[in-house]
C-alpha cells in the first residue's frame, strides 16, 4: 500500500484552487476597502425617465467577491464529487468525501425537499432566503449528520480507541501496517500520539458534542423559562430573590465552579446528583404546569395529557437520578446508569448555562406583559400561569430561538474547554476538547492530531452562530 | 446617586460573602479534607486516624465557624496537648504564655491568607506574583482588544449592510466561534511549528515571564484578545446603528456636515456607551480565557496557579483565588453600573 497524497491524481486541480483562493481573498479585500471610501451605487435618471443604479467601483467589486467565490465552491465541490466517485484515488480529501458518503446524501436530500417546500415551512422556510442562515444551516446539519451516521458506524474508517502498532503520530495518508482484510487500508488523517486514528476521533467526537449539547441547553432553557416567566411577569420580592441568585452564579468565574464541581471527590459526596435532582426536575415541573394551565377547566383532557406526557418523564427523570451504588439508589425502575463523571458535566454546563437564560426570559416577559393581549387575558379571567405559558412564552419565541442556536454553540465551547483540561469525561473519549488537549503537547512537531477537531470544533460553533443571525435576520423581517 | 452606589455595594458584599461561602463548603467538604490528611500525615491513615488529624488542625469544627476564622471576624482555633499550644494563628505548637500573646483573629481580612500545601509558601505571595504576571498580560490584552474591537464596530455599524460591515460582521461571528483553546492551538501549529516552518513567534510564553518581548508574549495576548475581540465589536456595531438611525443624525446630514464628522463628532461617544458596559462585563470570561491561555502557553500567572491549585488539592490556595476573582467580577460590575450613569445623561438627569 502506498502513502496517500491530499489529492491524489486530482493534484492537477490544486494550483487553479490555489489560484481561485488568492483571487478570493484579493476581491474580498479591495471590496472592503472600496466600500469604506466610496458611498456605494448611485442612482442615475435615463432620459426616457427610468432610473437605473451606475455601475461603480464597488459593484464590480462585488461581482469580482461573487465570481470569485463561485470558482472556489465550484473547484471545492469537483474535489468533492470527484472523491465521491474515484475514493481513495482522488487522494485523503477524496477518500475522506467517499467515506462520507451518507453525510452527503443526507444533506442533499435535506436542502432538496426543504428548498422546494420552503413556502410552506414558516420559519424554517424562510432561512433558505437568506446566505448567511444557509452557510450556518449546512454547516451545522453537516456536523448532526456526520455526528449521527458516525455514531452508527457508517463514516469512522476504524475505532477510535483502538491502537494500531507502529501508527504512532504517523503523517495523513500513511497506510496502516499489515492491513487486514476488510479493514480500512489509512490512517485518513494519520494517527495520534497513542497511535489511534485521527479522522475516526473526529467524526466520532461529533456524536460526543451532539449527544450533550442541544440536550444540555434545552434543559438549561426549562430552567431558564420555569424561573425566568414568573419573575418577569410577577417581579417584586421573587424577582429580587430569583435575579439575586442568578447574579450569584453569574459573578462565578465557570472555570472555577467547573474545578469545584467537576472532581472525584466532589462526585463521591453526591453533590451533582442532588443538583441533578433539582435541575432535571425543571422539565417536568414545565410540562406539568403548561398542560395543566391549559386543560385546567376539562379535567378528563387535562388528567389524560398529563399522564400521558407526565408518566414517561417521570420515568426517565427517576432512571436519570438514580444510579447504582451511588447516593440516590432507592428507585426500582431504573433503566440505564448516567456514569458520575459524565452527569456531573451535564449539570455544570445546565448550571452555568440557566442563569443567562433566566435573565433573558425575564426581560422579555417583563416587556411582553405589557401588552394589550395580555391585558385581554387578565380581563378573561385567565390564570397567571396560563397567561405566562400560553400567552407570553409564544410571543418571546423568536428571539429565544435565536438564543437556543448561539447557546448550542456556546454549551459546545464548555465541553470543549472541560475536555482541554481533562475535567468529567472519560480520558479516552473521543470528544474535540480531550483530542486537542492530548494532541497540543506535540503541536511544535506534529499538528496532524490537534488540527482536525479544532477546525471541527471551529466550523460547528460559527455555523451555529451564522444559522442564529441567518434565524435574527429572517424573524425581524416579518 | 450616593444611594445607588451605597446599595450596589452593600448587594455586592453580600454576594462576595456569599460565593465566598459556596467557594468555602465545597474545597472543605469531607473527602476533599480526607485527602489533604493523607497528603500532609500520610497516605496509609486509616479513617480514625484522618478524624483524629483533621480534628488537631481545626477542620473538625463547624462549617459556619471555620468559615468565620478564615475571614477574620470569629476567633482562630487554639488547642492544648501535650506538645503545647498549637491554633489557627499560632505557627507550630508554643507554651501557653506565648499562645495568650498571639492575636485572636487571622482571616483574610486581617491579611493572613494561609499557606500553599502545593507552592509550600505563604498564600499572600503567591497571590502577588501569579496576579502581578497575570495582570500584565490583561493589561496587552486590553490595549490590543479594545481598540481593535471598537474600530471594526465602528467601521462596521457606520454603514449597515454595506461591504465593510458585511465583512467585518463575519470576521467578528468568527472570532466569537474560535474559543481560545482552538485558536491558540492553531496560532502555534503555524506560526510556532517546524512543519509549517513560519517560527515567526515562540510557542510557549514561560520566558516571558522574565523579559517579555514580541516573540514570546504576542501570542497569548492575541489569542485572548481575539475571543473577547468579536463579541464587543458586535455589540459597539449594534449600538453604532442604532444611533446612525436617530434623528439628530438625519439632521446633521441634512445640514450638510461631512460623512467622517458625523460619524467622529455626532455618532462616536453615544455609540460607545453600551460597549463600556460590555467590556466591564467581559471580565469574568477573560479569567476563562486566561487560565486556559496560561496552561496552553505555560505562562506562570493567576489562571495556572488556579489549575495547579485545583488539581492538588491545595484548600487555601484556591480559596484565595476565588476570593480575587469574585472581587474582580464584582468590583467590573459596579464599575459597569456606575460607569453608565456617568455616561448616559438620560439616566443622570433623571
Amino acid at each position: 500500500m502506498d502513502p496517500l497524497t491530499w489529492t491524489g491524481s486530482l493534484a492537477f486541480i490544486t494550483p487553479i484552487f490555489m489560484i481561485a483562493l488568492l483571487l478570493l481573498a484579493a476581491t474580498i479585500a479591495i471590496w472592503v476597502v472600496v466600500s469604506i471610501f466610496s458611498a456605494g451605487t448611485r442612482h442615475v435618471a435615463n432620459a426616457d425617465g427610468t432610473m437605473s443604479l451606475a455601475g461603480n467601483p464597488q459593484a464590480m467589486a462585488a461581482l469580482g467577491v461573487r465570481l470569485a467565490f463561485l470558482a472556489v465552491a465550484a473547484l471545492g465541490l469537483a474535489y468533492l464529487v470527484m472523491g465521491l466517485i474515484m475514493g481513495t484515488e482522488a487522494g485523503i480529501v477524496g477518500a475522506m468525501s467517499r467515506q462520507m458518503w451518507p453525510t452527503w446524501l443526507a444533506l442533499v436530500t435535506l436542502f432538496s425537499l426543504s428548498i422546494l417546500f420552503k413556502r410552506r415551512l414558516g420559519l424554517y422556510g424562510k432561512l433558505f432566503d437568506s446566505p448567511i442562515g444557509m452557510v450556518g444551516f449546512t454547516l451545522v446539519m453537516f456536523w448532526v449528520f456526520t455526528g449521527v451516521f458516525a455514531a452508527m458506524d457508517l463514516i469512522a474508517t476504524h475505532d477510535p480507541l483502538a491502537q494500531a502498532s507502529g501508527m504512532k503520530n504517523k503523517v495523513p495518508g500513511t497506510p496502516l501496517r499489515g492491513a487486514e482484510a476488510g479493514e480500512y487500508a489509512w490512517y485518513l488523517l494519520g494517527g495520534d500520539n497513542l497511535a489511534r486514528d485521527v479522522f475516526s476521533r473526529m467524526v466520532k467526537g461529533a456524536w460526543e458534542v451532539l449527544k450533550y449539547a442541544p440536550l444540555a441547553t434545552l434543559f438549561a432553557f426549562m430552567v431558564g423559562i420555569t424561573l425566568g416567566l414568573p419573575a418577569g411577569y410577577y417581579g417584586g420580592k421573587l424577582d429580587t430573590f430569583l435575579s439575586f441568585l442568578a447574579n450569584l452564579i453569574l459573578a462565578f468565574p465557570v472555570i472555577l465552579l467547573f474545578y469545584l464541581l467537576v472532581t472525584p471527590e466532589i462526585v463521591a459526596t453526591g453533590l451533582p446528583q442532588f443538583m441533578a435532582v433539582v435541575l432535571f426536575a425543571f422539565p417536568m415541573v414545565f410540562c406539568g404546569v403548561l398542560i395543566h394551565s391549559r386543560f385546567r377547566t376539562q379535567p378528563a383532557k387535562n388528567t389524560f395529557w398529563l399522564l400521558l406526557v407526565l408518566g414517561p418523564i417521570f420515568l426517565l427523570y427517576m432512571s436519570l437520578i438514580n444510579a447504582q451504588g451511588s447516593k440516590i439508589d432507592f428507585w426500582p425502575l431504573d433503566f440505564f446508569d448516567i456514569p458520575g463523571g459524565v452527569l456531573v458535566v451535564f449539570v455544570s454546563v445546565v448550571f452555568v448555562n440557566s442563569p443567562t437564560v433566566f435573565r433573558i426570559v425575564r426581560g422579555l416577559a417583563m416587556d411582553i406583559k405589557t401588552r394589550d393581549y395580555v391585558a385581554a387575558a387578565q380581563t378573561r379571567g385567565e390564570r397567571p400561569w396560563y397567561i405566562m405559558l400560553w400567552e407570553i412564552l409564544p410571543n418571546v419565541r423568536g428571539p429565544l430561538i435565536v438564543d437556543f442556536c448561539l447557546r448550542i454553540g456556546y454549551t459546545t465551547i464548555l465541553l470543549g474547554t472541560l475536555g482541554f483540561f481533562g475535567l468529567g469525561l472519560p480520558p479516552e473519549s473521543p470528544d474535540w476538547g480531550s483530542t486537542i488537549n492530548d494532541g497540543r503537547k506535540l503541536l511544535s512537531i506534529y499538528l496532524h492530531p490537534a488540527l482536525p477537531p479544532a477546525v471541527a470544533l471551529m466550523s460547528l460553533v460559527l455555523g451555529l452562530n451564522l444559522l442564529a443571525d441567518g434565524l435574527r435576520e429572517e424573524s425581524l423581517r416579518d | 446617586m450616593g444611594l445607588f452606589i451605597l446599595r450596589r455595594s452593600g448587594v455586592m458584599i453580600i454576594t462576595a460573602l456569599c460565593l465566598t461561602f459556596i467557594v468555602f463548603v465545597m474545597t472543605n467538604l469531607y473527602p476533599n479534607l480526607e485527602k489533604l490528611a493523607k497528603t500532609e500525615g500520610n497516605f496509609r491513615m486509616s479513617d480514625e486516624a484522618v478524624a483524629s488529624w483533621l480534628d488537631k488542625n481545626g477542620y473538625g469544627q463547624p462549617m459556619l465557624v471555620k468559615y468565620g476564622q478564615w475571614l477574620g471576624v470569629v476567633p482562630g482555633w487554639q488547642r492544648l496537648s501535650d506538645e503545647g499550644v498549637t491554633g489557627r494563628c499560632i505557627d507550630g505548637a508554643v507554651s501557653e504564655d506565648e499562645a495568650a500573646q498571639a492575636p485572636r483573629f487571622c482571616g483574610i481580612l486581617q491579611g493572613d491568607w494561609g499557606y500553599s500545601t502545593r507552592f509550600k509558601t505563604d498564600v499572600s505571595e503567591i497571590i502577588q506574583t501569579r496576579l502581578g504576571n497575570t495582570g500584565y498580560l490583561m493589561m496587552w490584552v486590553l490595549i490590543l482588544m479594545v481598540p481593535s474591537a471598537l474600530i471594526i464596530g465602528v467601521l462596521a455599524g457606520m454603514r449597515e449592510g454595506s461591504a465593510t460591515d458585511r465583512s467585518l460582521s463575519t470576521l467578528s461571528i468568527m472570532t466569537t466561534a474560535t474559543p481560545e483553546y482552538v485558536s491558540g492551538v492553531i496560532f502555534i501549529a503555524v506560526f510556532t511549528s517546524s512543519t509549517v516552518g513560519l517560527k515567526w513567534f515562540k510557542g510557549t510564553a514561560t520566558s516571558a515571564m522574565e523579559n517579555p518581548t514580541f516573540e514570546n508574549f504576542f501570542l497569548p495576548v492575541l489569542t485572548i484578545a481575539l475571543y473577547g475581540m468579536g463579541y464587543i465589536a458586535r455589540m459597539t456595531r449594534a449600538s453604532m446603528t442604532e444611533v446612525m438611525t436617530a434623528q439628530y443624525i438625519r439632521t446633521a446630514r441634512l445640514k450638510g456636515v461631512s460623512f467622517p464628522n458625523i460619524v467622529l463628532k455626532h455618532a462616536l461617544r453615544n455609540a460607545l456607551i453600551a460597549p463600556f458596559t460590555v467590556i466591564m462585563l467581559q471580565f469574568p470570561w477573560l479569567l476563562n480565557g486566561v487560565v486556559i491561555v496560561e496552561s496552553l502557553f505555560n505562562y506562570k500567572g493567576f489562571g495556572w496557579s488556579l489549575v495547579e491549585a485545583a488539581s492538588n488539592n491545595d484548600i487555601e490556595l484556591l480559596l484565595a483565588i476565588s476570593v480575587v476573582s469574585v472581587v474582580v467580577v464584582l468590583l467590573t460590575q459596579l464599575i459597569s453600573d456606575i460607569g453608565y450613569i456617568f455616561l448616559n445623561p438620560r439616566i443622570r438627569i433623571s
